[in-house]
């Protein structure tokens, strides 16, 4: 090793192009791999008449990507902003909110339920329920994180009871549903990525879109807030706002994604902090990786689920499973230290 | 917790107070108390889809009787048994793991034997229900072991790190018995045993229950060795007391009560979480004089809550699990953020 010869700044600068270099071959990696898995989940096996079958494989592999990216990047971002690696925004019972907020909606608009059937009615009723999602997230969030300072583990405690809450809330009220009412519901609690609603598709991707646009052009920003409030204020970051601005963020992502498949509580967890490991983080590597690394979980899981096991059990559940295993290492390697 | 003080019963003069001062003096709140759940049982029983007025009783309507006999007493007595037992379980679980946020429902315990049953379901359906409860019981011990081993690998515990640790391990139990039920098509079932819903309670469905019961009256009778094991093994051992035994006596109690109610009725979430941390409130610490309590709130709660499921959406009904979810999580969290500041 000529560690000892090397210039000081040479020292303090090789490895760090070196890992940037690194950092930014994977990331380019992970994004070529994503979109390898969703051509070969479209591909795979195509029959002659393969107009139709493509069409449905497209929507769907759509579909899946979307949710990938959302959960990913709002599990990424929520991370950043509570300056730990231990939450998403599933444990903390925002897509559980989010069943209660369209549970209440319809439990009080959609008396008729035509209204909520007809595709405009969709459309309206999806942007109503994403509005007051943000709004009761940035409500919600301004009591959890930006007031009052709270120790993780109450704040991890508490999202879960949270979550509980939001959950029994949203069953007793499906119980007071009419039944026609409650069948429009129904689909929407389990996630499914057989059954995608297509009008929401398009409408989905334009506020991921719009949404990965606003949060990347903050990259630098971000990893200047994951330092914490202190430093990320003497740093000239104006922590609050942007907090908020995030969080904002964070519950369109949430929304579209449990809107679109129904919740994935540790889906977000797994994919990034296979993102961490492979690209460290900051953000301008992490984001994509984390993204990229979903759209390969998912898209990978839901084929060999559907040729290898053929649907013998939900792609959540098994998420869920090695989700959980992987929380429960974190939080006892955590501790140890 | 920090004292709010009880509101004690109106002080009577000192000589009169005296005078009451001995067994009295303890046990008359605890006859009013007793009674007001009696009371509770008594509206639990008149309501319903089906009429049956306390005249129709008096008059000795066969029809009104044949009902209370069949449908209405067993499951008055049902929600009794199950809210007394649940309450106490949480209260043994919370002393001998030394942290109040913990309750079968938060450690796996309740996940654990409903796994027992998907595997029950599974490789031998025909077993009659005291079997299936066994199978139940043993899965549950197992993993509250499980859980307790976990807790011995974290050296450093904050007091709510153990639930979180718990409530993740119950996920994961949880994903495993989801694995199963959908692998083998009993999602339906598991259904019916993740949320507690006494509608389904019949004579001779409800029997088992009394074992619980059983069991709830065996941990009254052994508080104060709960109360020493819960100060840790050496003070136990120093005080003579079997420390290893006496957990193990608790956590078989534990998982069997466990097990015994989620085979007959289902999951009631938070139950032994909230009822033990309320009666402490106003009690403090000592077990033997808060279990008596623990059992009248714990049976009060459960009758309230199924009343509520009864009445809200009249003639259908909300299960008990549902209500006992709402009410309950409000409360705890109450109670987490009251107590969080002592905590963090």
């Amino acid at each position: 090793m000529s560690v000892e010869t090397a210039p000081a700044a040479a020292y303090a600068a090789a490895p760090r192009d070196d890992s940037e270099r690194r950092a930014r071959l994977l990331t380019g990696f992970s994004v070529l791999a994503a979109l390898v898995v969703c051509a070969v989940f479209v591909l795979w096996d195509l029959p002659s008449a393969w107009e139709y079958v493509l069409e449905l494989r497209a929507r769907k592999v759509a579909a899946l990507a979307l949710v990938a990216v959302a959960v990913a990047v709002s599990t990424v971002l929520f991370q950043t902003v509570t300056a730990n690696t231990i939450l998403t925004p599933g444990i903390m019972g925002f897509d559980a909110l989010h069943l209660l907020i369209a549970t209440l909606v319809v439990f009080t608009v959609g008396s008729g339920a035509n209204a909520v059937t007809s595709a405009d009615g969709a459309r309206a009723l999806w942007a109503l329920e994403t509005t007051l999602m943000v709004v009761v997230v940035a409500l919600l969030s301004q009591w959890l994180f930006v007031g009052a300072r709270r120790d993780l583990h109450v704040l991890v405690l508490v999202g879960i009871v949270v979550g509980t809450l939001f959950r029994s809330v949203t069953s007793l009220l499906q119980r007071m549903l009419d039944p026609t009412q409650f069948a429009v519901l129904q689909d929407s609690f389990f996630a499914s990525f057989n059954t995608v609603d297509e009008t929401l598709l398009g409408l989905s991707a334009i506020a991921v879109g719009l949404t990965l646009a606003a949060v990347f052009r903050l990259r630098a920003t971000l990893d200047v807030l994951a330092l914490g409030r202190e430093v990320a204020t003497s740093l000239g970051v104006d922590h609050r706002r942007t907090v908020m601005g995030v969080l904002v963020a964070v519950a369109v992502l949430v929304s579209v994604s449990t809107a679109l498949v129904g919740p994935i509580t540790f889906f977000g967890l797994l994919v990034a902090h296979l993102a961490y490991r492979v690209v460290g983080h900051r953000h301008r590597h992490s984001l994509p990786t984390a993204a990229a690394l979903a759209v390969v979980t998912l898209v990978l899981g839901q084929l060999l689920l559907e040729r290898v096991f053929s649907y013998a059990t939900g792609l959540s559940i098994i998420i869920d499973f090695a989700g959980g295993v992987l929380f429960l290492a974190l939080v006892l390697r955590r501790s140890r230290r | 917790m920090t004292a709010t003080t009880p509101s004690p019963p109106p002080a009577p003069s000192p000589a009169v107070r005296r005078a009451r001062r001995g067994r009295w003096g303890a046990a008359a709140p605890l006859l009013l108390g007793a009674s007001v759940v009696a009371a509770l049982a008594l509206l639990s029983l008149f309501v319903g889809v089906s009429d049956v007025s306390p005249a129709a009783l008096l008059r000795g309507d066969s029809d009104a009787w044949e009902l209370v006999a069949v449908s209405r007493g067993p499951r008055t007595t049902a929600l009794v048994l199950a809210g007394v037992s649940l309450s106490i379980a949480g209260l043994i679980m919370q002393v001998l793991v030394r942290n109040r946020f913990v309750d079968p429902s938060t450690a796996g315990t309740v996940d654990s034997a409903t796994l027992g049953l998907v595997v029950v379901m599974l490789y031998a359906p025909g077993l009659p229900l005291i079997a299936k409860a066994g199978v139940a019981s043993v899965f549950a011990l197992a993993g509250t072991g499980v859980f307790l081993a976990l807790l011995s690998r974290m050296p450093l515990r904050s007091p709510v790190m153990v639930p979180l640790v718990g409530l993740m391990f119950g996920g994961v139990v949880g994903a495993a018995s989801s694995f199963v039920a959908y692998r083998f098509d009993l999602v339906q079932s598991l259904l019916a045993w993740t949320t507690a819903d006494f509608s389904g309670i019949l004579r001779g469905r409800y029997e088992l229950l009394w074992v619980a019961g059983v069991l709830a009256v065996v941990a009254w009778v052994v508080a104060d060795r709960f109360t020493i094991a819960g100060l840790g093994a050496e003070v136990a051992t120093g005080l003579g007391v079997d420390h290893r035994r006496v957990l193990m006596t608790g956590l078989v109690v534990v998982a069997l009560v466990s097990a015994v109610v989620v085979t007959t009725a289902g999951v009631i979430p938070f139950l032994g979480l909230v009822v033990p941390n309320v009666v402490r409130l106003f009690l403090g610490d000592h077990v033997r004089r808060s279990i008596p309590w623990v059992a009248l709130v714990g049976a009060g709660f459960v009758l309230v809550c199924d009343v509520l499921g009864r009445t809200l959406r009249h003639p259908y009904e909300i299960p008990l699990g549902v209500v006992v979810g709402v009410v309950g999580s409000v409360v705890f969290l109450v109670l987490l953020l009251k107590g969080s500041s002592r905590v963090g």
